[in-house]
């Protein structure tokens, strides 16, 4: 690639090279140096696992069972990576494409399908998997995750000295919502009160139609050097860069010395969602560079070349990944939806006089056609 | 020459169309917004343009509604007209600040001396089956606001009127598009806008309710989305014997509150329609003026149809959400036996 700017891949740190060999970097190998053969099996089963659920959805949503579907395509390995380095106490707060970083967090994916499908808004509960719920509005939520950082902070959580009890925050967002004035706003409070969250912005060169380059004239891990955030730039393509990048950020905000702007340079495989065209802004040529990047097929080159993927562990992940498909597909078309009274709740904590008799009129309203037979 | 004679057109097409028209006409025209270059738009209103005006008219932004419409005020302080789109209605809140604070009180606050042509197209409304954020009405929260004019157009061929007008005029103007009317077709004849833009009143023209169908025992008025639904509502009363006249407003701000108040004095009841949450909404401000000026020749409370005091809900949902054929009849079938 001759891109320049912030497409280009100045000081990206990368342990494993697109053909599958690791390498090592001075300051970073040491943050990947506790993972066995096991832990990069693991992040291989879990990526192959998310994409065959990504697929699944492709086809769900091809069929009319899904209104939309985002696809993460391409992110995988910027997504398991940094997912791995989460520990229970730790609380992630995604966008919208993040259902890799979802999987680490125990949440169901299927379950992610019922706000693609019509039937909810967010489809987990928040504190069960310290996974906030997906924000559709582009970078708002980053500045709830400072807040929540801040929180952390306050309640003693981090830096108390004992790196096994300190927790703190990741926030995922893209190049498009570096550009919002949430994001502006919220490394700015992060950097002035010290907040213990990581900034994990996936660089996917695109925002729908528009190329990083609309965003930015710099690599965008500069946004966080501006207001005095430590910054990286990781190649998001490698699980493993990215989870040892992830884990030095992290160990980074847990133990007290403030927040850390990750960039995972990456590509998104397929359109923005299903609505999308790429072919109207992107060519051929660009997508077939970046398969060949696929991180998927890199750390299966590697496994294979170290002799750590039998057959059997490859059979077995096969049908994992199949039947994960087909409980999908069952789970989508078995939902049905609320009772339409639903849609009345939870518009507050406490019983509201407007709510209230809006839906007491409509259940009266709907009533009448059942009683006049008319349905 | 562009040929003008009439032509069948959808909605997205009437907008480009009249987007194009005015571009040709004037140089200072620019287009800003998300994804409206190559791409066209989501809603592939901006299609071709940016092809054919190049990259310095067809501004394809940083992903910052703020950033937009703050630019577009500086802008225009060089006298650039500015037509931004906004990619969906829940997505016009980063910009709310510069809406409200900024643009809406430039001219207010300089005392005449600066003018803000700007044009703040946003696809609104629902009925499409979409996630979160990109089915809402926000278009009360904006005609709260002294400074700003919301028109909605509710058929193509007022959509290309309406977008050269709203371009022509020299104060903000919210254009909302009613997004699942985009590909409904209608007869659009090219050659009248431009007489309608020579004359002074363009601006009037542009905040003008119309009777859509006249009737003489209920006032139904809608605009925009719920249009469609206000004409079927229209026919099927007539079968059963009732005869609506459907005003369509196309303007919020101003509102024509005199072509609806004639209306409402002739068939003493007034039915209004919709997307937007009732409460609060322009069917409260309408029932208000009814009240006020109609009061005695009205035969029945003024009744609203529409969208509930909760978020938008998820899309599965929407079908009960919305004001539907069965919603605007009952509440003509009340109005009528009052
Ligand atoms: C405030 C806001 N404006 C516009 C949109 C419409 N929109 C949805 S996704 C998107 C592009 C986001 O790009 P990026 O941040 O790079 O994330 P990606 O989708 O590539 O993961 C846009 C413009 C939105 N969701 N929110």
């Amino acid at each position: 690639m001759d891109a320049q700017g912030p497409l280009s891949d100045e000081g990206l740190v990368q342990l494993l090279t697109h053909t599958g060999e690791r390498v090592e970097h001075d300051t970073y190998s040491a943050y990947a140096a506790d993972l066995t053969a096991d832990d990069l099996r693991a992040f291989w089963r879990d990526m192959t696992l998310v994409r065959a659920f990504d697929d699944e959805a492709t086809s769900l949503q091809r069929q009319g069972e899904l209104g939309l579907w985002v696809q993460s395509w391409g992110q995988e390995a910027a997504q398991i990576g940094s997912g791995h380095v989460l520990r229970g106490d730790d609380f992630a707060f995604p966008s919208y494409r993040e259902h890799g970083v979802a999987f680490t967090r125990d949440v169901d994916l299927p379950s992610i399908l019922k706000i693609f499908r019509g039937l909810e808004h967010g489809a987990w509960v928040p504190s069960e998997h310290n996974f906030h719920l997906y924000t559709l509005v582009i970078g708002a939520h980053t500045l709830h995750a400072t807040g929540y950082a801040m929180g952390l902070d306050r309640d003693g959580l981090t830096g108390t000295g004992d790196p096994d009890r300190d927790s703190a925050v990741i926030c995922y967002f893209g190049d498009g919502a570096t550009s919002q004035g949430d994001v502006a706003e919220a490394l700015t409070f992060a950097s002035v009160n010290n907040a213990p969250v990581v900034f994990f912005c996936q660089n996917n060169q695109f925002a729908i139609s528009e190329s990083t380059t609309r965003q930015s004239k710099v690599a965008l891990a500069d946004r966080g050097k501006g207001v005095g955030i430590p910054s990286v730039r990781v190649d998001g393509n490698d699980v493993i860069a990215s989870y040892a990048v992830t884990q030095w950020a992290m160990q980074h905000a847990r133990s007290g010395q403030g927040p850390v702007f990750v960039e995972a340079f990456t590509y998104r495989m397929g359109a923005h969602t299903t609505s999308d065209d790429p072919t109207r802004y992107r060519s051929k040529a660009d997508e077939e560079y970046w398969a060949e990047r696929d991180p998927i097929s890199r750390l299966r080159t590697h496994l294979e070349a170290i002799g750590e993927l039998s057959e059997e562990y490859q059979a077995e992940v096969a049908a994992a990944a199949k039947a994960l498909a087909a409980r999908t597909r069952e789970a989508v078309r078995s939902w049905v939806r609320p009772p339409v009274l639903d849609m009345f709740d939870h518009v507050y904590a406490e019983p509201h006089a407007t709510v209230e008799a809006e839906r007491a009129w409509f259940e009266r309203y709907d009533n009448s056609f059942t009683e006049a037979g008319a349905h | 020459m562009t040929d003008t004679s009439p032509s069948t057109m959808t909605m997205a097409s009437a907008i480009n169309a009249g987007l194009r028209a005015a571009m040709e006409r004037d140089p200072k025209v620019l287009l800003m917004g998300e994804d409206i270059g190559a791409l066209g738009g989501v809603f592939r209103v901006t299609d071709g343009l940016h092809k054919d005006f190049g990259e310095s008219r067809v501004m394809d932004t940083p992903l910052a509604e703020s950033g937009i419409v703050g630019t577009a005020i500086g802008l225009a302080m060089r006298d650039y007209r500015s037509v931004i789109e906004i990619q969906f209605d829940g997505f016009i809140f980063p910009a709310y600040d510069q809406i409200t604070t900024q643009l809406a009180k430039m001219h207010y606050r300089s005392r005449g001396n600066i003018t803000l042509p700007i044009v703040i197209r946003v696809p609104f409304a629902g009925g499409i089956g979409a996630v979160e954020h990109h089915s809402e009405s926000p278009e009360a929260l904006f005609a709260h606001t002294a400074g700003l004019r919301i028109v909605s157009p509710a058929s193509p061929q007022d959509a290309y009127d309406m977008i050269q007008q709203a371009i022509a005029c020299p104060d903000p103007v919210l254009f909302m598009e009613p997004k699942a009317r985009y590909w409904d077709k209608g007869e659009v004849d090219t050659s009248l806008v431009l007489d309608k833009l020579s004359d002074a009143d363009a601006t009037a023209a542009l905040g003008r309710a119309r009777v859509a169908r006249t009737g003489e025992d209920v006032t139904l008025v809608a605009y925009g989305p719920t249009m469609r639904i206000a004409l079927q509502a229209a026919d099927v009363a007539a079968s059963e014997g009732t005869s609506v006249e459907v005003i369509d407003l196309r303007s919020l701000s101003p509102l024509d509150s005199a072509t609806v108040i004639r209306s409402a004095k002739k068939t003493g009841r007034a039915v209004v329609v919709h997307e937007a949450p009732t409460a609060y909404g322009a069917g409260a401000e309408l029932s208000a003026r009814i009240t006020e000026e109609a009061f005695f020749h009205m035969e029945a409370p003024v009744l609203r149809v529409g969208g509930f005091h909760t978020p938008y809900p998820a899309s599965k949902f929407e079908h009960d959400y919305l004001p539907s054929l069965d919603r605007v009849l009952d509440a003509i079938d009340r109005v009528m036996t009052h």
